[in-house]
């Protein structure tokens, strides 16, 4: 068991490929497991800003926002033709509003941080909102049509949720791939050791508050694409996409799967979803079950699911 | 632009100080506690909303607003002593994210359970016959419950700042949040401050809700939006200041009020607007401390 663990630890983007090749064969049904990817693609990005840097923002949701409405707004209201296009759209917005947004909110250490990434994501609800001609406002962005993927020469159409499955699983990986670049990066260390303490890693003579900046900004990319790939799952953009509640859920994802371990966010969001989906069933009061396990977690298990496991595999 | 006609600009204005009432109240509570125990509570809305649910119960059975008004904060108290004791204590000396994850997982719960218990459709809640209608203010009519609410806030504030600034647990309360580990050394239990500030709290939050209640009705997610404002009150007046709860919150209900008036669109993100400013001239906040639990 120690040296599957080993193994899975050394090759983690193949692994991420082998298993959600599969995936969609051992759930319910294909929906979920696109959900699952997409939901963990958001998750990963909060987890490199809390998990790695040590930043917990309660404001994810306006750049899986950004990056759903950018896309959306992309196909529906510009006409674009491409999917790349409309994705790319949607990852700009998310890098504005992550730049500019961070900037805000980066001025503030520790707790107040997470106070005004939450502030700043409500300030974009209302916007959102408000500007009903570009966004649909309460009844959501409707509209949306995906267009076919295309390649020189050849072109593919996602109608079916199967052929949608592969896209995204395609997509995602490259971002987890990417991820794992970041990670292994010099920068990446720099982001471990602020997590750990960031005055000695002022000392050791790191521009911090750059490192922090740009960390923010990667996380709103990955919540971005994210944004992007659902609205081109659900062809409509909910305004409930900007919402607090969003922020919150993939904060409990990564929190139940492990914050800080590479597998953490997709397991909390598989957990989350496949929970959610077989509780939905039995009871209206998800939120009850949900916010009970989730006290139930930081309580006694801090470490998340995954967490736990692989400290116990390690003997830790 | 609407006709402004100087009577309708006072009674915003007092509509403003009605709203800034409320936000103190609630900022207060939240800044005692962060500036004690360095946790944010998320869950001051949801209490904020059991103020106003418990109240309306209370209400129905005694038939007694007075009775409400002193039995609703009282009882939120209670839940939030039961909530230090039982939650929030074990986490001391994890880091604050951990006691604002917990909080924000009970915000879940309570609200929920709310929903369970008093449905899904919001109530209303009539206040007593004797503030009812309105009164003359020489330039206006102003419904009297408001002009109640701001006289109790009032009270309620002058008698918090009496404890604090007059009494010997007052005294121990304000060297706990300058330095916690010099009172302990001093011989004072520490954790039993904590659980009575994080109690005082809670019922300031339920204060709020009941104070609310007869102006705004009860329902499930009253508290989220007011819960995301008040944390920038608190921002904005410095966290961990009492002074600066006060003076932001009463600020900040007029801009609401006046924005709500003049531009009615802005309403809800002038809030959010002036925190980006004060952040980017003041990012310490008016009166806070620059380091203050960072």
């Amino acid at each position: 068991m120690r040296g599957v663990a080993t193994w899975v630890g050394r090759h983690p983007v193949l692994c991420f490929f082998v298993v959600f090749a599969i995936f969609p064969w051992v759930v319910p049904y294909t929906s979920l497991a696109t959900q699952v990817l997409i939901y963990g693609l958001f998750a990963l990005g909060f987890n490199l800003l809390y998990g790695y840097t040590g930043l917990l923002s309660f404001g994810s949701a306006a750049y899986w926002g950004l990056g759903a409405y950018g896309t959306g707004i992309a196909l529906a209201k510009l006409k674009v033709g491409s999917l790349w296009v409309a994705l790319g759209l949607g990852l700009g917005a998310a890098l504005v509003g992550g730049a500019v947004f961070g900037f805000f909110c980066l001025r503030r250490r520790g707790i107040y941080f997470a106070m005004l990434t939450l502030a700043f994501a409500q300030l974009l609800y209302f916007v959102g909102f408000h500007l009903a001609e570009w966004t649909g406002g309460d009844d959501g962005l409707r509209g949306i049509t995906v267009p076919p993927l295309t390649f020189p020469g050849l072109s593919i159409p996602l109608g079916r949720s199967v052929a949608f499955y592969y896209f995204a699983l395609v997509v995602v990986g490259l971002a987890v791939a990417a991820l794992k670049r970041i990670l292994d990066s010099p920068f990446g260390a720099v982001l471990q050791a602020i997590r750990e303490n960031a005055d000695r890693a002022t000392a050791c003579g790191y521009d911090i508050s750059r490192v922090k900046h740009l960390s923010f900004v990667f996380s709103a990319l990955f919540a971005g694409l994210a944004g992007g790939l659902d609205a081109l799952r659900l062809t409509v953009v909910p305004i409930e996409s900007l919402h607090w509640s969003t922020s919150g859920q993939v904060v409990i994802m990564t929190l139940l799967g492990g914050a800080g371990t590479f597998f953490g966010p997709f397991v909390g969001a598989a957990a989350y979803l496949v929970l959610e989906d077989s509780i939905s069933f039995l009871t209206e009061s998800w939120p009850l079950v949900i916010g009970a396990v989730f006290i139930v977690f930081v309580l006694f298990l801090p470490r998340g699911i995954w967490g736990t496991l692989t400290a116990g595999l390690r003997g830790r | 632009m609407p006709d402004v006609s100087l009577a309708a600009l006072a009674a915003q204005i007092f509509t403003g100080l009605v709203l800034g009432m409320i936000f103190v109240l609630l900022a207060i509570g939240l800044s005692l506690i962060f500036g004690l125990m360095t946790v944010v509570n998320f869950s001051h809305g949801a209490l904020y909303m059991l103020g106003a649910y418990v109240g309306f119960t209370l209400l129905r059975f005694t038939g007694s607003f007075a009775a409400a008004l002193v039995l609703a904060p009282l009882l939120v108290g209670t839940l939030g002593l039961l909530v230090e004791r039982f939650l929030i204590r074990r986490l001391y000396g994890r880091g604050p994210d951990d006691p604002l994850l917990l909080t924000f997982g009970l915000s879940l719960v309570v609200v929920e359970t709310a929903r369970l218990i008093w449905g899904k459709i919001g109530l209303t809640l009539d206040p007593p016959r004797a503030l009812g209608g309105a009164v003359n203010l020489g330039f206006t009519y102003f419904p009297t419950y408001r002009l109640f609410v701001i006289a109790v806030t009032a009270l309620v504030l002058v008698g918090l700042w009496l404890f604090l600034e007059k009494t010997n647990v007052g005294l121990v309360i304000r060297a706990g949040s300058r330095d916690p580990l010099m009172v302990r050394a001093l011989g004072f239990d520490v954790g039993r401050i904590w659980f009575l500030v994080f109690g005082i709290g809670s019922g300031l939050a339920g204060l709020a809700g009941i104070l609310a209640g007869p102006m705004r009705g009860a329902y499930a997610e009253m508290g989220v939006t007011i819960i995301i404002e008040s944390f920038v009150v608190v921002v904005v007046g410095g966290m961990g200041s009492l002074l600066g709860a006060v003076v932001s919150g009463l600020v900040i209900g007029q801009i609401v009020s006046l924005t709500t008036f003049f531009a009615p669109k802005l309403a809800e993100i002038v809030v959010f607007i002036t925190m980006a400013i004060v952040l980017l001239v003041r990012p310490s906040g008016l009166f806070g401390e620059a380091g203050l639990a960072e």
